[in-house]
């Protein structure tokens, strides 16, 4: 045998492209703002799933959060929309091009208050793309005012309390009829990249709240937001294993056993594989589990529910296979004939 | 319609054998009922029967915001001259309405004819006019009909009144009955029962002593009769929509359910599935968003409202006009402010549109006037949105919208689909790429490319904050100066390629009218009555788009005085005209205005002309 060196060819993916063809611009948020990691989870899931970039629209509405679509993937399609209204304009865009991936990144103040309306709405479409809520439990972009994520008895920086009760997006979801919901935490990369990766196959609404910690408005003690919370509160209910169908995915540790992951700054953060036997199919027991972790004051992570039978919404409407977008006018202008017909029916 | 060969308006014509004088063809009904009793087909039988007998006619259907029980009116002028505005004064009534009875007979004109319900017992309110009492229960009960539908009955029995008393051929009222109940057999035998009824009680029963008679003419020939939504709704599926957003909003709901019937009809492909979306959003704010969205994934999109939809959809307006993203907003225009009187006609939203959002915006509006313009302007608009790459404000109304008018029919559209600047994957490897905000031919609209263009340089971030000419990002004061004035002069473009307005007249006159939309019509007849009455000729200009051609500019330049006719308090064309002629010119202008919820009607026209002209 030969000892040639090699010199080692830089990774692709399966449709031969290289992570940097996934990158986006330079990041224009706070260091270590949570909101850059799930851009870095998401760069990853994309090119390790061979997602062809100009084949994915990045939506989103306003917030630091919303900014982010920015910081990965140049080479796809992006609409930063008004503060709160991505949902509609993602579902407008997906009618016009059904054959297109999307993901949308909001923000907890974007979604829970102001896009309340909206999101609901979009849940209980099912429209097919992967919405992410990058929760800090505040208003990044306008400094540090609460958003409706915020737990009760949560404190601000300057001091005020917050006594309304916490919005969890991910049990609205699961009720409104999203068909992928799960929670995650920006420090968590082996969790969120697994997840995102089962996202980005699913066909139907991936919602996914993921903590993301604001280092400059909510990373203070008295915050239930904060890393320093998480590290201490969160539980999963299980190891996220996702196998593409052209990529395996070794599992790293068993069921009943605990692993640390370790978080971006440093510290890590101990997950306990729960619930071997969880049934991400059962509506009522995830809702339930939920509530219950919540009121125990803990951060359940994991996918919470799962749907694959549910049509989505563009098969409900029952269009073409093409886009819409490009279809020519010989389909989309009616005949003289047809002009004469009602033009008939009229005399 | 043209104003020439008229006679006087409104004289008994001589009987030649010496009996009542008639009135040929020149007159009003109107049929007082009560909201949700059902009188709309035999309304509409009524209507379809004097036109099929080749007379002009035209509608005007006053209802209130409510689902049954408060009172409605439906007027039909009859009209040889061809006049379809609204006329103030009502011939004939048909009084189904005990609430509204003696109020409605109070108001009406001198010699006019009451048909009225016999229990009302109104011939003795007045002395001046002719009253028909009729048993309708008692005929309607004849009719065989049950209980149930003996109400909807009751108002066929009133066709077949009005048919003797107005000499209403009824053949045609049968065939029109049978047109309108074409799929419902049995639905027919039974209104055709009832309309005799009230024919043969009114032979056997009640002697003519009213002027007003139809007689057959051939005025009508080849013409439809829609109403203005539907005439939308037809150009939006002419123009190739794919992807119609909305949420329901008098009086716009029926553009989209009209569009929604066409198109599950003809929009169908072989293998059953549609080549378009139609989504009922959540609100307006979602509805525009999701236009938006199609309209910058390439979709022609559209989306259909009335004024306090357009007040939701004021973000989004100005991120489309900034972000340069093609969509079409049919605004149906009703009063306001707020909710306003919600069924009642106005021409208010103009300025609120022209400027719609936060800081500098600028939006492109249609103004139809006619059914025949709601369906070419419901073509044009998506050409030009997509040509403009902006959203464009397709301006109805009420009146326009949900009334019934006359019209030739409409032409097919010759002019191929226009999809504007887009580069496709090939033209990008020929250029070396775009930059998406560049004013590349010197006519400020800049390139685009759609979502999913195979090239790697297709791609661009669409935000509505500060962007450069490749879509970065900025926040330099430079960048923005530019972007905005090339936003400003892309307006100037659009001003060369909105529809020109119509002038009518010899251009030669002294005063000169400008109108627009539905007060088109009033305006029509007025400057008839201005020659006749008043020795006062005039030249007439309709406007048909904003921003102003070029021609509008001339029209104001060349006259003394140019009256502007409109329908809203606050003479919102003349304000929107002010801004934007030589200021030289400005005091040429003087307003006539028109704003109590009802569509604008010629003597309001006149008289304020006249008026102002010092004319008797
Ligand atoms: C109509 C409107 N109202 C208010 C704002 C101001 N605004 C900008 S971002 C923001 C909150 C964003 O919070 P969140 O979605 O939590 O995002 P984060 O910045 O925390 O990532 C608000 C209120 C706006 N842009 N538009
Ligand atoms: S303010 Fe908070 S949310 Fe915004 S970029 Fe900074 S750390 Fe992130």
């Amino acid at each position: 045998m030969s000892t040639t060196p090699v010199t080692p060819r830089p990774k692709t993916n399966r449709i031969g492209l290289q992570v940097l063809d996934y990158r986006g611009g330079k990041t224009t948020l706070c260091a270590g703002c949570g909101h850059n990691v799930i851009s870095e989870r998401i760069t990853e899931a994309f090119f390790e799933m061979g997602i062809q970039p100009e084949r994915v629209m990045k939506m989103s509405g306003i917030g630091c959060s919303s900014k982010s679509p920015a910081y990965f993937m140049s080479r796809s399609f992006s609409f930063n929309s008004v503060h709160g209204r991505m949902p509609s304009v993602a579902t407008g865009a997906l009618l016009a091009n059904k054959t297109m991936k999307s993901i949308g990144i909001s923000g907890d103040g974007d979604t829970a208050s102001i896009g309340m309306g909206q999101f609901v709405h979009l849940l209980r479409r099912n429209v097919p793309m992967i919405y992410i809520i990058e929760d800090n439990g505040v208003y990044g972009l306008t400094k540090g005012q609460f958003s409706a994520t915020a737990d009760i008895g949560s404190k601000l920086k300057t001091g005020v309390v917050n006594d309304l009760p916490a919005i969890d997006t991910c049990a609205l979801a699961i009720q409104m009829g999203a068909t992928f919901v799960g929670r995650s935490f920006s420090g968590d990369k082996k969790q969120l990249s697994a997840i995102l990766k089962a996202a980005i196959a699913h066909q139907g609404t991936v919602m996914l709240d993921v903590i993301s910690p604001c280092v400059t408005f909510n990373d203070h003690e008295g915050s239930t937001k904060s890393y320093k919370y998480m590290q201490e509160h969160e539980e999963s209910v299980g190891e996220i294993g996702f196998v593409p169908h052209f990529e395996e995915i070794e599992v790293e540790y068993d069921p009943n056993t605990t692993v640390n992951v370790q978080l971006h700054d440093g510290s890590s953060l101990r997950l306990r594989k729960l619930h071997e036997d969880y049934d991400p199919t059962d509506k009522i027991h995830a809702t339930k589990m939920l509530m219950e972790t919540h009121a125990k004051g803990e951060v359940l992570t994991g996918v919470f529910y799962i749907d694959t039978q549910k049509p989505d919404f563009t098969s409900l409407l029952n269009m073409v296979d093409e886009p819409l977008a490009t279809l020519p006018q010989e389909r989309t202008r009616p005949s003289r004939e047809v002009l004469a017909e009602i033009m008939e029916a009229h005399s | 319609m043209t104003s020439s060969g008229l006679v006087v308006q409104g004289q008994p014509i001589s009987d030649p054998d010496g009996g009542v004088k008639q009135i040929v063809n020149d007159f009003s009904i109107q049929i007082a009922t009560v909201n949700g009793s059902g009188s709309q087909s035999a309304n509409n039988v009524l209507l379809r029967s004097i036109f099929r007998m080749g007379v002009p006619v035209s509608s005007k259907n006053l209802f209130p915001s409510n689902i049954a029980g408060l009172p409605t009116w439906y007027t039909i002028r009859v009209s040889r001259y061809g006049w379809v505005a609204r006329k103030a004064d009502i011939d004939v009534l048909i009084a189904m309405n005990p609430e509204t009875a003696r109020e409605d007979v109070l108001s009406l004109a001198p010699g006019a004819a009451v048909i009225y319900d016999e229990p009302f017992k109104l011939n003795e309110i007045r002395s001046d006019l002719t009253y028909y009492p009729v048993p309708f229960d008692r005929l309607a009960a004849a009719t065989g009909a049950d209980a149930k539908v003996r109400k909807l009955v009751k108002n066929m029995v009133y066709v077949g009144v009005a048919a003797h008393l107005l000499s209403i051929d009824m053949e045609w009222v049968e065939k029109t009955v049978r047109k309108q109940f074409a799929k419902k057999v049995k639905a027919a035998e039974l209104n055709l029962n009832a309309v005799h009824a009230g024919f043969d009680y009114a032979v056997s029963t009640l002697t003519k002593q009213d002027p007003y008679v139809i007689e057959h003419m051939n005025a009508t020939d080849g013409k439809v009769i829609i109403d203005g939504n539907a005439a939308a709704a037809m150009g939006a599926m002419f123009a190739g929509v794919t992807v119609v957003t909305w949420y329901p909003i008098t009086p716009s709901s029926s553009v989209v359910e009209q569009l929604i019937d066409f198109m599950k009809k003809y929009r169908i492909e072989q293998d059953g599935k549609s080549n378009f979306a139609i989504v009922q959003a959540e609100d307006e704010l979602a509805a525009i968003g999701m236009v938006l969205g199609a309209g910058w994934a390439g979709a022609r999109s559209m989306t259909a409202t009335s004024g306090p939809g357009i007040s939701l959809m004021a973000e989004f307006a100005g991120y489309g006009y900034y972000a340069e993203i093609p969509g079409v907003i049919f605004d149906i225009q009703r009063t306001g402010p707020s909710t306003g009187l919600p069924t009642r006609t106005s021409q208010a939203d103009l300025t609120f549109i022209a400027g719609l959002s936060h800081g500098d915006t600028k939006h492109v509006m249609l103004i139809p006037g006619t059914v025949k313009e709601c369906f070419e302007f419901g073509i044009e608009a998506f050409d030009l949105a997509e040509q403009l790459q902006t959203p464009i404000f397709v301006l109805s109304d009420l009146d326009l919208g949900m009334n019934s008018w006359m019209s030739e029919p409409f032409d097919y559209p010759e002019k191929p689909i226009t999809r504007g600047k887009v580069l496709s994957a090939q033209q990008l490897e020929e250029v070396g790429g775009f930059a998406r905000y560049k004013d590349v031919d010197g006519d400020a609209i800049p390139y685009r490319t759609l979502p999913g263009t195979d090239h790697p340089a297709a791609s661009y971030f669409t935000r509505g904050s500060g962007h450069n000419e490749k879509a970065l990002y900025t926040e330099r004061p430079d960048d923005y100066e530019n972007n905005m004035l090339r936003l400003a002069r892309k307006f100037e473009t659009a001003r060369t390629l909105v529809p020109k307005p119509i002038l009518e007249g010899t251009g030669r006159q002294r005063v000169g009218i400008i109108a627009f939309g539905t007060s088109h019509w009033a305006v029509l007849e007025s400057r008839d009555q201005l020659e006749r009455e008043s020795q006062l000729p005039t030249d007439y200009l309709r406007i048909r788009a904003y921003p102003f051609t070029s021609e509008i500019h001339d029209f104001v330049a060349t006259h003394e005085r140019v009256y502007v006719v409109e329908q809203n308090r606050d003479s919102q064309m003349f304000n929107l005209l002010k801004i934007d002629l030589d200021p030289t010119q400005v005091t040429k202008l003087h307003s006539v205005r028109h704003f109590n919820g009802l569509p604008i009607d010629a003597r309001t026209v006149t008289d304020a002309i006249a008026a102002q002209e010092g004319a008797e």
